[in-house]
């Protein structure tokens, strides 16, 4: 009986968690699927045939057991796909190539760029390396993708130059097509870096959080003042140099503006399109997020769905990263197992040379699994990440969720439990929230478009 | 579409067990977010 039912935005929604089948119920079917189970029509009858009629019951059985048929309800459990047993293949990673920065974010992860660790760069040397790990470990896959990280990367530009410069080389030897992104707080995008990252078709992510006030109280630079005034600057700069493509502009809300609906709509009323903003991950901090305020959130991303949708209505709509959901082409069944494929599929590198299974890690050095010199040297560690996915996690298993998050942050579990079989709750209920939002705005999009037609 | 329900998408992800797994679809936590493992917002790349 494995279906999610929930209403946004005034739709009577059905998730058939298996099959990813979704339907728009009227209220006589949400209702009924309180207690309908496949096999128990009688019951059903009995239950709701003097509240809606029995004819209106009756139509709507029949409408069920039509789904069934064709397995888009009540679909069975499913099966760990074959493929997923063979040996992963290394698809991405995540260069470090400044642990150093020039702005002290309250929130930073990385200890405002440090990751606990020597401020330093990245070589040329070791960026190279890293480049050649990647096509070593990455089979036959016609892709592969860097991430150009910090700390700042901006504060290492030359080694972003000399690995692009060996990137370049190196596809055209191997036929292998790179995908290149680049996360930067913006402070440093001056003309001529604009130039070369855009020549080089490098996506941008770019670092804001929104108002003014919310972004200055927690970006400031390191004498205090606020950086939103050179980073909205900057900002514009660099959208409308690639005529508003190729980027995201990325913030992270916290418990100091739980209305962050009003930032994401701040970003998009300045002009930016591409917009994701997300909760901070915080331990025992005054702006980390607690289970009290859920219910705050969650009606931000309702405030949101209804803001997105009525934008997208009236021709002036954004994207919103999380509201994104494939439901008609989205992953397989192995890409939903495989999840990040953090420490399988993905790793960090930091500017030593050094593998984690992802940026989150790096700076725990229990998890420091090899380098990109000598390899990965603790093949186990990087099999547990890969078996821990959605169908071994106990939490996970039963999880309506499970084939959209694929299990949640191994990071943010492993911070809070000590585990990464244990997923992070609060995470958890807010990605659902999330999911479901998305599932109603892509319906909502679905009616928009049949209008527009 | 049903009297009392209409089906949105025909996308049977159990199907996807033996079809899929090809790999090329883009490392999710890769692209924007950085700090929320999202998967069911990528698109098949096959």
């Amino acid at each position: 009986m494995d279906i999610h039912k929930f209403v946004v935005n005034g739709e009577y929604i059905l998730l058939d968690v298996n099959s990813g089948s979704v339907h728009v119920l009227d209220p006589v079917a949400y209702r009924i699927l309180d207690v309908f189970n496949g096999a128990n029509d009688v019951a059903v009858i009995a239950e709701y045939a003097a509240e809606f009629g029995e004819t209106a019951v009756c139509e709507t059985l029949e409408e069920l057991h039509e789904l069934m048929a064709v397995g888009q309800l009540f679909s069975p459990d499913a099966e760990i796909p074959p493929v997923f047993a063979a040996k992963p293949i290394v698809k991405s990673l995540c260069l470090h190539i400044a642990h150093d920065c020039n702005l002290r974010c309250g929130y930073c992860f990385a200890s405002t760029g440090s990751f606990g660790h020597d401020r330093g760069l990245m070589s040329p040397e070791v960026a190279c390396r890293a480049v050649d790990f990647l096509l070593e470990h990455g089979g036959s896959r016609k892709h592969a993708e860097i991430d150009f990280f910090g700390g700042e990367p901006l504060l290492n530009m030359a080694t972003v130059r000399a690995a692009v410069e060996h990137i370049r080389r190196r596809e055209a030897e191997t036929g292998k097509i790179f995908n290149l992104t680049l996360t930067t707080n913006a402070v440093l995008l001056n003309q001529e870096i604009l130039d070369f990252l855009n020549q080089e078709n490098i996506q941008l992510i770019l670092s804001i959080d929104g108002r003014r006030e919310v972004h200055d109280r927690m970006r400031p630079f390191a004498g205090g003042a606020g950086s939103y005034d050179v980073v909205i600057a900057n900002m514009h700069k660099a959208v409308d140099s690639r005529q508003g493509a190729n980027y995201y502009a990325r913030g992270t809300y916290t418990a100091y503006n739980l209305d962050f609906a009003a930032d994401v709509l701040a970003l998009a009323d300045e002009g930016f399109g591409r917009l994701s903003v997300e909760p901070v991950v915080a331990k025992d901090a005054p702006y980390g997020l607690c289970e009290d305020q859920l219910p705050d959130m969650f009606a931000q991303y309702d405030l949101l769905a209804a803001e997105y949708l009525r934008r997208h209505r009236d021709g002036n709509g954004f994207d919103f990263f999380h509201f994104n959901v494939d439901l008609e082409n989205g992953p397989c069944l192995t890409k939903r197992l495989s999840g990040c494929g953090a420490g399988h599929e993905y790793y960090a590198v930091t500017p030593e040379g050094d593998l984690y299974p992802c940026h989150q890690f790096v700076g725990r050095d229990d998890f420091k699994v090899g380098t990109v010199f000598a390899g990965i040297d603790k093949p186990d560690l990087c099999d547990e990440f890969r078996q821990a996915h959605v169908l071994t996690k106990p939490e996970c298993r039963r999880c309506w969720a499970r084939f959209y998050c694929s299990g949640g942050c191994h990071a943010n579990a492993e911070a809070f439990h000590g585990s990464i079989h244990q997923p992070y709750e609060l995470g958890c209920e807010l990605q659902k929230k999330r999911l479901e939002c998305a599932i109603a705005v892509q319906i909502g999009l679905k009616r928009i478009a049949a209008d527009k037609n | 579409m049903g009297k009392h329900i209409q089906t949105i998408n025909n996308a049977p992800l159990t199907k996807t067990a033996l079809t899929g797994g090809c790999g090329e679809c883009q490392t999710s936590c890769q692209s924007a977010c950085k700090t929320s493992c999202t998967v069911g917002n990528q698109s098949c790349q096959k």
